[in-house]
């Protein structure tokens, strides 16, 4: 429960901070209510629609109501996937209105002891120290590897968890070991000659738990001619915290980022992740009343580019490419998609590759439901969302569901367990698919000289 | 005594004050009443929370918005015709809304009362191809009817430009006219039938599968375009017709604009009705371009898009004629579309005229004065006349073909001083348009925002006869009171010219 004096503090920083022509903007014509997924999962309900969040958002502002239970629960339900966003005629930028709503709101809200606790482990402890980030997963690999899973699993421990928490016990990749994620390169020259000098943001939970995703992409941009600068001294992005209302930890994890890698001097900077590379791309914004940083952070925002744009760009699509035959499906991740605008790359870098009949599935710009920690925090409406996005996937009869950022991923691999595909169906991200399309292109190619010269 | 707790109705153009909700004196829902409710549709269906109720406190017309009491989602028609009998007994206002995309005020509960929602009753019910008819319920989309009928090879041609979210309820009663209203007509005339619940709780059925039927009122036509104020629409049988064979597009670019405007009135004149007459003008163009990104031209003062379907053979040979026309009037380019996709985004680009024009100011008035379409070069140079008069920015958009323009002004409610300066402006687009035999609204209906000027229209006799047949069908002003009719007429504006 928000106390009545909580309402009244949250209110008036809704007042102070809430950007007043943004909301003005929203001229309620409704274009957005059939892009947004939880209009349509909820049944068409106004509370949960873009304009109907605006108007809730405006109408605290303007004192009409108090921020009450019923409107915090339209803005937490609010997956954030920015479907609105292209579809806003009047060109509205509601992410940034749920940002300072949903950062307003945890701020001024006293949350039970066990949130707070939770909130300052992760948001505080864990995800802004990469070190205590390879910690962690090496504890998970530690569970994988010795046995402690297959016992935990059989004596049924997991039944005690919640059910997508459960599920998503299950579909977590195997991840490597401390050893291999202390040992990262700085600094990979190009096979051939450097047509591009990128630097690469490795991520946090890419670079641990996904690690072989950022192995994978080092060689793609390896092998499309990149010389690739890794500056260690990079960390989380802090989307998780600018989403989840902790702007002024996302601008700390920001100031570090930029100053890890505005002295280099490359072309782009390359991520692997829609829901990061979003971001990153909007340190220009979250940083713009800080004269110190305002302007660095969008010379450093103005670098950001997707793997799949880098790899088209550098004509990757041309080479050889070669799979075992295969139908694919592409699921877009929402940021990279609504935000970063990487709309045809992904799609056209698939095309290219030779035993892959590519299929588009109905509503592929359709949130999955994973939504950075939403479907841990949602679960119900995220497995709604998921359930249609699967039922859209069967459609195609594809066998490979690929997307482009590892919270999509791992809804995905659920989605795949939620329908008992497993073994049939597999979820992968594009550059993992695309490295063994590489792979199989050479083996196709060594093959076939042996077969010439026997 | 209820009436006087009530707020007025609000003027069109309110001042830029903070916009204020005060709570009614009395709820006008007591709760016996909102028991029974309950009854009728579930807990799960009645919300009368504060934010439940906000979010229905609109709908896209700028500068409405107004608190109902509760919010209904009945599932079936005897649901709501139990809600109407309660509603009736009880006086409580009652607001039909599809998705609230319509631009008078129409849905925006300016008495309270209870606001409602036909989100279950959402389904097509039949598409009978020996009869060329669809039977659907009111919260149906709009464009999923256009699609479900296209799979049969059919058409259902109204399409206005919110088709993508706007119910075929709400485009009943609003009358909604679209791109394709010159030679299609609007959604009048594809509306055969309808089940209507009355205020009093009795359903009746009016039309039905018939091309011919003249047994008694023609009260289909009656409740088609009644804005919610007669009864509540609760199924309707739409007619269909056969999907043309093929369709062109194409533009044509002018640097005069009255230019563009006698194109429009030679083509009528040498008997081609095109399926589409878009008229855009430069300011609009220019932010168009600037949404849309399809390269259409900034440098032109006026654009004309234009499309034909039917046999492959009749669009060809009109189109080319169209061209010639266009030509000898001074086009300065025409240009048809090469494929189906620039087609699209031609219409796409027209399509978001509106919301684009958004972008330029926080607040968009839009308008909808309609002429007969022989004087629409007299109109569109009276609309730049006045603007100017009254130094605000009007960009003009619109089915030039069957006369409906949208004279549309990107501004800010904020400021007063403009803001009186709009309302002046529209004023007189509107008397201008009355003097050139024109109309106040032309397709987004009368609704709160324009019930001020409809006796500028009607006169006062044509008001009474709308009134005595209000009076006789809702005696007690529970369906969707403050609509349609004002409270006082503005005074009208002498044209001095």
């Amino acid at each position: 429960m928000t106390s009545k004096t909580e309402q009244a503090l949250i209110q008036k920083a809704f007042q102070e901070r809430m950007d007043e022509d943004e909301l003005m903007n929203c001229m309620r014509c409704g274009f957005c209510l059939p892009s947004c997924p939880t209009y349509i999962e909820s049944g068409r309900q106004e509370a949960q629609s873009p304009r109907g969040r605006i108007a809730l958002m405006k109408a605290v502002v303007d004192g009409l109501i108090e921020p009450d239970e019923e409107v915090e629960r339209a803005l937490n339900l609010c997956l954030g996937c920015r479907a609105c966003e292209p579809v806003c005629p009047s060109g509205v930028r509601y992410g940034h209105l749920l940002e300072e709503a949903r950062d307003i709101i945890a701020q001024h809200k006293k949350m039970p002891l066990p949130v707070r606790l939770i909130r300052k482990l992760v948001f505080a402890g864990l995800f802004p120290h990469q070190e205590r980030m390879r910690k962690a997963t090496a504890l998970l690999g530690w569970y994988q590897r010795s046995g402690l899973r297959t016992f935990v699993r059989k004596i049924g421990l997991l039944r005690l968890l919640p059910a997508s928490f459960r599920q998503m016990e299950r579909v977590l990749p195997d991840v490597p070991t401390a050893k291999e994620m202390k040992e990262r390169p700085h600094r990979l020259g190009p096979d051939g000659t450097v047509k591009k000098r990128v630097a690469f943001f490795a991520g946090c939970l890419m670079d641990t738990m996904f690690m072989a995703t950022n192995d994978a992409t080092l060689r793609l941009l390896q092998l499309a001619g990149c010389e690739v600068i890794i500056p260690p001294s990079q960390g989380c992005c802090g989307a998780l915290h600018g989403h989840g209302g902790e702007k002024a930890m996302a601008k700390e994890l920001a100031k570090r980022n930029i100053a890890a890698f505005e002295q280099l001097d490359v072309d782009y900077i390359v991520t692997n992740a829609g829901g990061c590379g979003a971001f990153l791309l909007e340190y220009g914004h979250l940083l713009k009343n800080d004269p110190q940083w305002c302007e660095r952070a969008a010379a450093f925002a103005a670098k950001i580019k997707d793997i799949s744009e880098v790899l088209v760009e550098l004509g990757f699509d041309q080479r050889p490419l070669r799979v075992a035959p295969q139908t694919v499906t592409y699921q877009d991740s929402c940021h990279l998609r609504n935000v970063m605008k990487t709309v045809s790359a992904p799609r056209r870098l698939l095309r290219a590759i030779e035993g892959i009949e590519f299929r588009e599935m109905k509503d592929a710009d359709r949130c999955c439901g994973s939504a950075g920690i939403y479907n841990l925090v949602e679960p119900e409406m995220s497995m709604q969302i998921l359930d249609y996005k699967m039922e859209m996937a069967k459609q195609t009869n594809a066998t490979t569901i690929v997307t482009a950022n590892p919270g999509c991923l791992l809804q995905m691999k659920l989605g795949i367990e939620r329908v008992g595909w497993t073994g049939k169906v597999r979820a992968v991200h594009i550059v993992d698919l695309l490295l063994e399309a590489v792979e199989g292109a050479q083996a196709a190619k060594e093959e076939e000289r042996i077969r010439k010269t026997s | 005594m209820r009436v006087e707790t009530r707020r007025q109705a609000r003027p069109l153009f309110r001042s830029a004050r903070r916009q204020t909700i005060s709570e009614r004196v009395r709820r006008l829902i007591p709760n016996e009443a909102k028991k029974r409710l309950i009854e009728v549709v579930g807990a799960e269906n009645y919300d009368d929370t504060k934010a439940g109720r906000l979010v229905y406190s609109y709908d896209a017309t700028p500068q409405f918005q107004s608190l109902p009491d509760a919010v209904i989602a009945p599932r079936n028609t005897q649901e709501v015709a139990e809600i109407a009998k309660i509603c009736n007994e009880y006086r409580i206002p009652i607001v039909p809304r599809g998705s609230g995309t319509n631009l008078c005020a129409g849905t925006c509960p300016v008495e309270g009362g209870v606001v409602l929602l036909f989100k279950h009753m959402n389904r097509i019910l039949e598409i009978d191809e020996e009869n060329l008819t669809a039977t659907v319920q009111p919260g149906v989309v709009t464009l999923d009817l256009m699609k479900a009928v296209e799979e049969k090879g059919l058409f259902y041609p109204p399409d206005p430009s919110s088709m993508k979210i706007s119910t075929i309820g709400g485009n009943i009663n609003e009358n909604s006219g679209g791109l394709r209203g010159l030679k299609y007509g609007v959604t009048r005339d594809y509306v055969l039938g309808l089940e209507v619940v009355l205020a009093n709780g009795d359903v009746i059925r009016t039309g039905g599968k018939l091309a011919k039927d003249v047994a008694g009122y023609d009260l289909t036509r009656l409740f088609v375009g009644s804005e919610g104020t007669l009864g509540i629409i609760t199924e309707a049988t739409l007619k269909l017709i056969p999907m043309p064979e093929t369709k062109q597009t194409m533009l044509a670019l002018y640097q005069d604009l009255e230019a563009a405007a006698r194109s429009v009135s030679k083509i009528i004149a040498n008997k081609i009705i095109p399926a589409t007459l878009e008229f855009l003008d430069q300011p609009t163009l220019e932010v168009v371009e600037d949404y849309a990104r399809i390269g259409l031209p900034t440098d032109v003062k006026a654009v004309l898009l234009i499309e034909q379907d039917g046999p492959k053979e009749v669009v060809e040979r009109d189109m080319k004629k169209m061209a010639d026309i266009c030509r000898s009037e001074q086009a300065v380019s025409v240009q048809l579309a090469r494929s189906e996709e620039e087609a699209e985004a031609l219409r796409t680009a027209r399509r978001s005229a509106l919301s684009a024009l958004a972008r330029l100011k926080p607040t968009t008035i839009l308008e909808d004065a309609t002429v007969p379409r022989s004087e629409i070069a007299k109109m569109v140079k009276a609309i730049n006349e006045i603007a100017a008069k009254y130094q605000v920015k009007i960009c003009t958009f619109g089915h030039a073909g069957d006369g409906n323009l949208h004279p549309t002004c990107p501004t800010d409610a904020r400021d007063r001083d403009e803001m009186e300066r709009v309302e002046k402006a529209f004023e007189e687009i509107f008397s201008k348009a009355i003097e050139l035999g024109g109309t106040i609204t032309g397709e987004h209906g009368v609704g709160a925002m324009k019930a001020p000027y409809l006796e500028w229209k009607l006169g006062p006799a044509g008001i009474a006869a709308m009134k005595a047949i209000k009076q006789a069908l809702d005696p007690n002003n529970i369906m969707n009171p403050g609509k349609v009719f004002a409270k006082s007429t503005r005074k009208r504006v002498v044209v001095t010219r």
